[in-house]
């Protein structure tokens, strides 16, 4: 079922590919947001995170070394977000922004030796032949694995945000940080482990982009995947499957409208390359206009600092 | 005699600048309802949050159940048996109530079980709650009710209650009262903190006293009248606010069949309130918090528009114009929450005093604000109204709740309005303060002065009020002479206890 040189069963396949890193960045800036913290660095955390991905990649030959690399050192880097607006106070705002400049800047620096190389692809799993199915085969069982794992962070943080005790104690300081304080709950504590989450997550969509979507090193090849998470996690109303939705949707038409531009469609090119940003925001927007039970409300302790007092 | 449950040696805690607790000492009985008496700012607060283990005090010593006690967190003091009631509550308005109650528990059972067990006890203790509902949709008292119950799903020996009936009705401080009455015969001590000296009478058979951080003395608040512990807490006699005699004029403001819709997501809209302000009067409304005050105040000062013909400020229509407009002709108003609402926390107050001020008092000229001026206007504030402040470059978070009020009253006071609006002038000031801001609303309405007081303070609208009616769920009930009222009556107008009712068992 071809129209014109459109394949859609490959589109969905390599849209899931593609939404991979902003899905990943996205979650994990939701629970970050969930507990109260704005962390504006997301941009600067999935950079650093495909460099040193990249990195430890070329110099082991491990891809599945060099995911976790990635995930570490975007780790790194939230966390020094964290000390400085947990523990000086500083402005969450600046900082976020403060981060991403860094990220951009040290990623370069460590980068700069490395642009030219290529790392070892690594496969995606097959399940004993289960992929050669029609048109479930190449979109459900022929992935990579990081995919499989996106899809189960937004299942898992769902589920911990709804059911968990500890789900619940995050949820409580975003929403009130006093409350959380004066009922014995580490502000503190919950915030920084949520920071880290979240940096590590944009690590791993990072290192999901330099390793296996282009796969080589340049500068600055986020080039505004972590906005675009933000914006999702806006967007999503700070729900798990909103942001998923958020995520895949952004991607499939960013997938869409090169197919079409290849294609040759009497579009012009700008348009089609605005599309995306244009159709995820107004599709996020009209769903979480609704004014539901809490639909569209922010944690009301969002990106405000906490002091315990007396 | 035993051994009392809690006792409290020598605790001392100091802040930079200020000592919150000095060499406090005091013990309370197995099953006895303590009362912890003083003013806002007298050390109450952080007393109680050393034993809940909120706060490390610098020296002195607790015993609880003739153990050494020394509480690092909250979870240990609940784990000891300790339970605490907040003031201002500990609750999370997008979580709901058995999600909020399990957030108070060290060993929460699962959901379902909890939902199962919150039900069961609030039939018992005649506080009914629906698990399920969101605490943002719920009204303050019912609010207070999830607190209860979270203390009590955890069978406490010691039930701390921080200033726990400024947002009930007085049927609802009744049955507060029984529920508190009947877990003292079930052998829990209640650790009770408050300032309103009859509901101590009522419920304490000791009492405590604090004043700046010092105990100044113990009394049987059975036998010591309020006179007496007034002046103890206080620490010098109490001037009562006295109205001159006037006689009232022509009507300067009426409302008619006024109805707007609320524009917070847990707001409540007024409906069909009608009423009209003479000059000269002072008019109370009553009611619990959420019963539409914040609404019928925006209505009023113009935050919120109305029906044109709806608002009648000495007849002419005002309910399209906006809160400048309505300044400009004579009508203003002093709402509710101080920081943020009345005043801006992080500007002075001299850019405080100019932001509501400069119409009336001519602060602006040519678009440019007259800083000298300005300043003048807010040194005069602080002159007049007794604001305790090291200078009018001071920015409005610094102050003390009291002194702030104190301020954004006297700010619009001082605008001589002819109309003027005001939601709880009072609201977590101490006792000589509010005795300063009720005499100079008394006065202004001597001047000839409209005067309507939203408040939720009773035992304030019996004492300035020339005549009362309360708002319950949006509505306006009749107003009604204030003479020869009854706590009772007005409680009644109030919509009497919400879906309360006395403890079963």
């Amino acid at each position: 079922m071809d129209f014109g040189s459109i394949n859609p069963v490959l589109l969905i396949a390599s849209l899931m590919v593609a939404s991979t890193p902003i899905l990943l960045a996205a979650i994990g800036e939701l629970v970050v947001e969930r507990s109260g913290v704005l962390n504006l660095g997301v941009e600067g955390m999935m950079i650093v995170g495909a460099v040193s991905g990249f990195i430890v990649t070329v110099e082991t030959q491990s891809p599945a070394l060099g995911f976790v690399a990635g995930a570490l050192g975007a780790t790194l880097l939230s966390l020094v977000f964290g000390v400085l607006t947990l523990v000086f106070l500083s402005n969450q705002v600046a900082t976020g922004l403060g981060l991403t400049l860094f990220g951009l800047g040290i990623s370069a620096l460590m980068g700069q030796e490395y642009a030219q190389l290529r790392t070892p692809t690594s496969p995606r799993w097959e399940f004993f032949g289960l992929n050669e199915l029609p048109v479930i085969g190449p979109i459900l069982f022929n992935q990579h694995p990081v995919v499989y794992l996106s899809l189960l962070l937004v299942v898992g943080v769902w589920w911990f945000l709804k059911t968990t005790r500890s789900g619940m104690i995050l949820r409580a300081v975003g929403e009130n940080h006093d409350a959380a304080h004066s009922l014995g709950y580490s502000v503190l504590g919950t915030r920084f482990a949520a920071i880290a989450f979240g940096g590590a997550c944009a690590g791993l969509g990072g290192a999901f982009l330099s390793l296996v979507i282009v796969p080589q090193w340049t500068d600055g090849m986020t080039a505004g995947r972590g906005w675009i998470a933000l914006a999702i996690v806006v967007f999503a109303s700070w729900r798990a499957w909103r942001v998923l939705l958020g995520a895949y949707l952004f991607g499939g038409i960013s997938v869409l409208q090169l197919n079409l531009q290849a294609a040759g469609f009497a579009i012009p090119v700008e348009l089609l390359s605005m599309s995306p940003y244009l159709i995820t925001i107004l599709v996020l927007v009209i769903i979480s206009s609704g004014r539901g039970r809490t639909g569209g409300q922010a944690p009301a302790s969002l990106g405000r600092s906490f002091h315990a007092s007396g | 005699m035993t051994t009392p449950l809690l006792r409290i040696d020598g605790l001392t805690k100091a802040y930079p600048g200020v000592v919150a607790n000095d060499d406090v000492s005091f013990s309370i009985g197995r099953g006895a309802v303590h009362a912890l008496l003083g003013e806002n700012g007298a050390g109450k607060s952080t007393l109680v949050k050393m034993v809940y283990g909120l706060v490390r005090p610098d020296s002195g010593a607790m015993t609880f159940e003739g153990k050494p006690f020394a509480p690092n967190n909250p979870q240990e003091a609940r784990a000891s048996g300790i339970a605490m009631v907040f003031q201002h509550f500990s609750l999370f308005e997008a979580l709901d109530v058995a999600e909020n109650v399990a957030l108070g528990m060290e060993n929460p059972p699962p959901m379902r079980a909890l939902a199962a067990r919150i039900r069961e006890v609030s039939e018992t203790y005649g506080l009914p709650l629906t698990p399920e509902r969101l605490v943002g949709d719920l009204s303050a008292g019912e609010r207070q009710r999830v607190e209860i119950i979270r203390c009590l799903l955890q069978d406490p020996q010691l039930l701390i209650m921080d200033e726990p009936t400024s947002v009930l009705t007085p049927q609802e401080v009744e049955i507060l009262f029984e529920t508190l009455r009947k877990l003292q015969s079930e052998g829990t001590s209640i650790l009770y903190i408050s300032h309103k000296l009859e509901e101590i009478r009522a419920l304490c058979d000791s009492a405590t006293i604090l004043r700046l951080g010092k105990v100044v003395g113990s009394a049987d608040p059975k036998t010591t009248s309020a006179g007496e512990l007034a002046a103890m807490m206080v620490g010098q006699e109490l001037k009562v606010p006295t109205a001159r005699d006037h006689t009232l004029g022509d009507v300067a403001l009426e409302i008619k069949d006024l109805s707007v819709a609320s524009p917070g997501a847990f707001g409540t809209s007024l409906r069909n309130v009608s009423l009209s302000l003479r000059k000269g009067e002072v008019l109370g409304i009553g009611g619990v918090a959420g019963n539409g005050q914040d609404e019928l105040l925006g209505a009023l000062s113009g935050e919120i528009r109305a029906p044109a013909a709806s608002i009648l400020l000495e007849g002419d229509r005002i309910g399209q114009l906006g809160p400048v407009a309505r300044r400009g002709l004579g009508l203003l108003a002093a709402p509710e929450e101080r920081l943020g609402h009345a005043a801006a926390p992080g500007m002075s107050l001299i850019e405080n005093g100019a932001l509501s001020g400069w119409l009336r008092r001519d602060l602006v000229s040519r678009k440019l604000v007259d800083w000298k001026k300005a300043r003048t206007f807010a040194e005069e504030i602080i002159e007049t109204f007794d604001v305790r402040t090291p200078g009018p470059g001071v920015a409005a978070r610094a102050l003390s709740g009291g002194n702030l009020q104190k301020f954004v009253v006297g700010r619009e006071i001082l605008q001589k309005p002819d109309v003027f609006i005001v939601n709880q002038p009072t609201w977590g000031v101490d006792a000589s303060a509010a005795a300063a801001i009720r005499q100079a609303l008394l006065d202004l309405a001597a001047k000839g002065a409209a005067v309507l007081v939203i408040s939720q303070d009773l035992d304030e609208l019996m004492e300035i009020s020339t005549s009362f009616a309360a708002l319950n769920e949006g509505r306006l009930s009749p107003v009604r002479s204030a003479e020869g009222l009854t706590v009772e009556e007005i409680g009644l107008m109030m919509g009497g206890a919400h879906g309360m009712e006395v403890a079963h068992v």
